[in-house]
């Protein structure tokens, strides 16, 4: 593809990475209001271990990009109150892994607060983590666990796929006046796109599709979604035409998009890296067979991950998340081909 | 030293915390009030003395037993009863109940259901203080339970390597639930631990207001010049068990009488006759107009209607 097309139809040439596209939008959203900061491990004078916050410090200062001791929990629940009295903190959590230290803060404090208090106090915070496997990082630093924020009323979940998805869903999570999780791919980081210079944001709640096809749907977010398009080549090859839908946020979904996909397609193969139990999978596909039952031809497909710890060994952790030719064999058989 | 109408002011809130929750005890008896009630009967002295010393833009962050707190920090009484009757006119339209009672935009960050939860929150609206250059402060009421979780430590900390302006106040009532300090800690003077810190720690006795008052007023100071934060220690104790169904057995008899003999009301009512110059009537009179409030209190609670559940169904589908 040469130059790709944004949401607003504008044309670009413009190739940067994910986490240059994530670092533009820190910095334009902290150019943008004063009330937005970073606060995290690592992140001021190291830039943090992805880069994302490169730079920032020398431009915004100390009280603008805060390092912090290994403190998980509570530089977590300082986000918390800061957003509550009128800050937009941006909290950086090193890994998603390390998310279950600050629990309390996201699910029992931040994700309630609104509701709590009768609608009258907002958490207007962005936790922003990393997950996923594909580097070598064993069992507590390669999860995917999206579908513990999923579960919580009261917090909205982000999963970009793109540089361009990543920074115009990044502005609009920070201007939320909700407790939004921001959760990027370890994989993703490097990955180049097309993202214009133009200011512009993505709206939560609003799907994307990053293939059209007509034989079959397939909904997959964050690392899955590459996955997906590159078996939906293949396929392709074979004269199969595959949809490939990337939802980029989990809350809220864009049911609708999905919706109408299937009702076009009537084939509907759902990927994600988390594992297979309790997954956010299993949900999209509850959605789409009560609201869609009469258009599926199929059952619906789920190629998730295995119910397992992510292994150290390199062939073993390939293994145990979908392979292209998992998502491949997942289509055939929803074809019956 | 003091002015009649400061002690007196002083001991209308201790007052109206002790009617405000002998008389709910008595409204959840009757099956008004469910779920959990954590009684303040006891400790009054502490938010009262505390929150006294707060300018009217600074903030607090409570706990689960945070109704002394939010009336310290002028909450409204009909708001608070109909909220723990879960009415539609309380706080929280009976979204929140007893342990999320909050009202930001009088500088009450709310209480908090989980044990040290809070304390972590206070210090973010510190830290946003501090980013904005504000010379506002945080007073984090939290208690010795919360004292032996690990965001203490951390929080502390936190506050400490940024200077924020962070009055830490430990409500030391000798009890973790049913658990009694002296087993759940090897040194019971909580105060120490700030020197580990870097912190300045202080102790006072969390039953009597004005000592309270006093130390508050030093620590709130302070913060404001930017030499934060301080941790005041103030020993109380409960007058009864953890909640309002917890008959408190494990509180021996000796001690729970000498504390009585320390009833941080009766201390304060004694400063306004002794020390304001009020005159036995008046004081009663103070106590005739609390007792008057707090039933019109109950009577705008009752007459609340109950939250909507259409509405509420119809709001959660969004979701």
């Amino acid at each position: 593809m040469s130059g790709a097309v944004d949401n607003a139809g504008v044309q670009t040439d413009r190739q940067i990475m994910y986490r240059e596209a994530l670092n533009e939008a820190l910095r334009e959203e902290m150019l943008r209001d004063e009330s937005v900061f970073l606060v995290g491990g690592g992140i001021g004078r190291r830039g943090g271990s992805y880069k994302v916050t490169a730079g920032l410090l020398d431009e915004f200062g100390p009280w603008r990009v805060i390092d912090t001791p290994i403190s998980e929990a509570s530089f977590t629940g300082a986000g918390v109150g800061a957003a509550i009295t009128g800050m937009r903190p941006v909290v950086e959590i090193l890994f998603i892994d390390f998310t279950s230290l600050i629990i309390d803060q996201i699910v029992n404090q931040a994700a309630k607060y609104r509701f709590m208090s009768g609608g009258k106090g907002k958490v207007p915070m962005v936790l922003r983590t990393q997950g996923g496997s594909g580097n070598g990082l064993a069992a507590q630093h390669s999860q995917s666990l999206e579908a513990w924020y999923y579960h919580v009323p009261g917090l909205k979940l982000v999963m970009p796929s793109t540089p361009y998805d990543a920074k115009g869903l990044l502005k609009s999570a920070i201007r939320d006046d909700d407790p939004v999780v921001f959760l990027e791919h370890k994989l993703l980081y490097m990955n180049k796109g097309p993202v214009p210079e133009a200011e512009y944001t993505i709206e939560l709640g609003v799907g994307d599709i990053k293939r059209r096809g007509t034989d079959v749907s397939i909904v997959a977010w964050s690392n899955m979604v590459g996955r997906a398009l590159s078996a939906a080549e293949k396929l392709a090859q074979e004269g199969i035409e595959a949809e490939v839908i990337d939802p980029r946020t989990l809350v809220p979904l864009d049911k609708q998009l999905i919706l109408e996909s299937v009702q076009k397609t009537e084939h509907l193969v759902i990927v994600q890296e988390a594992v297979r139990r309790g997954g956010v999978a299993s949900d999209i596909a509850s959605i789409v067979q009560h609201e869609a039952f009469d258009s599926l031809d199929a059952p619906i497909e789920i190629v998730a991950g295995k119910n397992t710890p992510i292994p150290f060994n390199v062939h073993l952790e390939r293994a145990s998340v979908p392979r292209e030719q998992d998502i491949i064999q997942a289509v055939k058989g929803s074809l019956g081909a | 030293m003091y002015s009649r109408d400061f002690l007196e002011q002083l001991y209308r809130t201790l007052y109206t915390i002790r009617v405000f929750e002998t008389e709910c005890i008595k409204l959840y008896r009757q099956g008004f009030i469910i779920g959990y009630f954590h009684p303040y009967l006891g400790e009054e002295a502490i938010a009262t003395g505390a929150c006294a010393a707060l300018r009217e833009d600074d903030y607090i962050v409570s706990t689960h037993r945070g109704h002394g707190h939010c009336i310290a920090r002028g909450g409204q009484l009909e708001k608070m009863a109909a909220e723990v009757l879960g009415r539609q006119d309380g706080y929280c339209h009976g979204q929140g109940g007893s342990m999320h009672i909050a009202d930001v935009t009088k500088g009450n960050i709310g209480a908090n259901g989980v044990v040290g939860g809070g304390i972590p929150i206070g210090v973010g609206a510190a830290l946003g203080i501090k980013i904005r250059g504000g010379d506002e402060v945080v007073i984090v009421f939290f208690s010795d339970g919360a004292s032996n979780n690990g965001v203490f430590a951390e929080s502390l900390n936190l506050a400490a390597i940024w200077d924020l302006p962070v009055v830490f106040m430990l409500e030391n009532n000798q009890y973790a639930v049913s658990s009694p300090i002296e087993e759940m800690t090897r040194e019971p003077d909580l105060y120490k631990r700030a020197a580990g810190y870097g912190v300045t720690g202080w102790l006072v006795d969390g039953n009597d207001v004005l000592a309270v008052y006093e130390k508050t007023k030093d620590a709130v100071d302070t913060c404001r010049k930017g030499k934060g934060p301080v941790l005041i220690e103030a020993k109380t104790y409960r007058h009864g068990g953890h909640h309002v169904n917890d008959p408190g057995l494990y509180m021996p008899k000796e001690r729970m009488e000498y504390y009585k003999a320390r009833d941080p009301v009766r201390i304060g009512r004694k400063y306004l006759l002794e020390k304001g110059g009020c005159a036995e009537q008046d004081v009663e009179a103070v106590e005739r107009q609390v007792n008057q409030r707090m039933q019109e209190a109950i009577e705008y609670a009752k007459n609340s209607p109950e939250p909507s559940v259409e509405q509420f169904l119809q709001e959660v589908e969004q979701n």
